[in-house]
């Protein structure tokens, strides 16, 4: 009965987040915390912590993590199903029409006003990023004192990388972790 | 011979299949940072490395993935496998997609006080994010160059909105795809003649 209970609170989640990431915690909240009280606040604040320094999409590591503390691993894959299938049917849907009739004339409209807007996109999650790497905090509160020279010097190092020698984008974000869990460490034995 | 040609022609299905499940699991492990790294590290796999995509598709299966509810980067993942190999596409990606966070932090919440407390992981997550935006900016930098590089106007136009309506004003996506899409559309419908600009 629970884990029917489990795949449907997260079949709500997965069916109502829109947008994404972030925009989801809330909602996320709102089930586990307030409606079943699967996890109190401070385990929710954990969970949030934890969802942040692994990869993953947030719904999915909450996901996991809530299946897991409420009934083992079988419980993990329940809550998880639970959250990505609503996703895979309308996304399938999507594609599906996107297919068939992306060469119609007002679909090609569609389509054109876009990809400029979703290049606009991923430039403001990669604003984000370089923030929070750079500073350690979001773009509308940085804060010049904090700047972090070592995260730059790789920062910069990754982009020379990338641009001029084509360097494969998994070994530069591991490599960046290495050299620079390396440098930290040399540096703050002195 | 027959059954030879058959069983190369399986061995090349079985190849495809095997390559979107590692590709889609290797970079499900490396995102840091949201369903955009992914987006990037796609385009930079499929498009450039395998040239199984187009620049364009690859922008457009984004905008579906963006509009749908669910995780970005899971979104993408069945797009892409649906576009390559249909719906068993679709499976092989997803599965690749969720497998590592699932593991991962199956594993994590079992050893979770140690893995909070430990200061090697706490650096090495943070000093991460820098290779991280470095691979995102590649990508936008790209991307952005083909978009100026029309000289359209208008497409220039709807990027420098969406990007100060993410930024500046906090403007939810779904309401940003809904309003450049409509732009779009009557672009074409207003346009008499048939613009000889090359398609973005």
């Amino acid at each position: 009965m629970i884990y029917l209970q489990m795949f449907f609170a997260f079949f709500e989640i997965g069916i109502l987040s829109f947008g994404g990431g972030y925009a989801a915690v809330p909602l996320i909240q709102s089930q586990i915390v307030e409606k079943f009280h699967w996890l109190d606040i401070s385990q929710f604040a954990d969970l949030i912590t934890i969802a942040e320094a692994t990869p993953g999409p947030l719904m999915i590591n909450s996901a996991t993590f809530v299946g897991q503390q409420l009934a083992g691993f079988p419980g993990a894959i329940i809550c998880t199903l639970g959250c990505v299938f609503p996703a895979f049917v309308i996304v399938l849907l999507l594609s599906f029409l996107y297919m068939r009739y992306r060469s119609l004339k007002p679909m090609q409209g569609i389509l054109t006003g876009l990809r400029p807007a979703v290049v606009a996109m991923i430039a403001s999650a990669a604003l984000s990023l370089f923030v929070l790497a750079l500073f350690g905090s979001s773009p509308s509160e940085i804060c010049l004192e904090n700047f972090r020279p070592i995260e730059a010097a790789l920062f910069c190092l990754s982009l020379f990388l990338l641009r001029k020698k084509k360097a494969n984008a998994v070994f530069v974000i591991f490599g960046s972790g290495i050299a620079g869990t390396l440098f930290y460490l040399l540096f703050s034995a002195q | 011979m027959d059954t030879k040609k058959k069983s190369d022609l399986l061995r090349h299905h079985l190849s495809v299949y095997w390559k979107l499940f590692t590709v889609t699991f290797t970079l499900s492990t490396c995102t840091f940072g949201g369903g955009f790294v992914i987006v990037g590290m796609m385009k930079q796999k499929f498009v450039e490395e395998l040239g199984w995509l187009s620049e364009e598709e690859m922008l457009d299966m984004t905008a579906i993935a963006q509009s749908a509810p669910g995780a970005l980067g899971v979104n993408i993942a069945v797009i892409v496998g649906y576009r390559l190999k249909k719906l068993k596409g679709a499976f092989v990606c997803a599965l690749g997609a969720i497998l590592p966070p699932l593991l991962i932090i199956s594993l994590i919440s079992v050893f979770y006080q140690q893995f909070k407390g430990n200061r090697f992981i706490s650096i090495a997550l943070q000093v991460m994010r820098a290779g991280v935006a470095a691979v995102i900016l590649d990508v936008v930098l790209s991307l952005a160059q083909t978009v100026v590089h029309t000289k359209n106007g208008f497409w220039i136009a709807l990027m420098v909105f969406t990007f100060l309506g993410t930024v500046v004003f906090h403007i939810p996506a779904i309401v940003l795809i809904f309003i450049c899409g409509t732009a779009g559309f009557f672009s074409t419908c207003f346009s008499d003649k048939d613009t000889k600009e090359k398609p973005l």
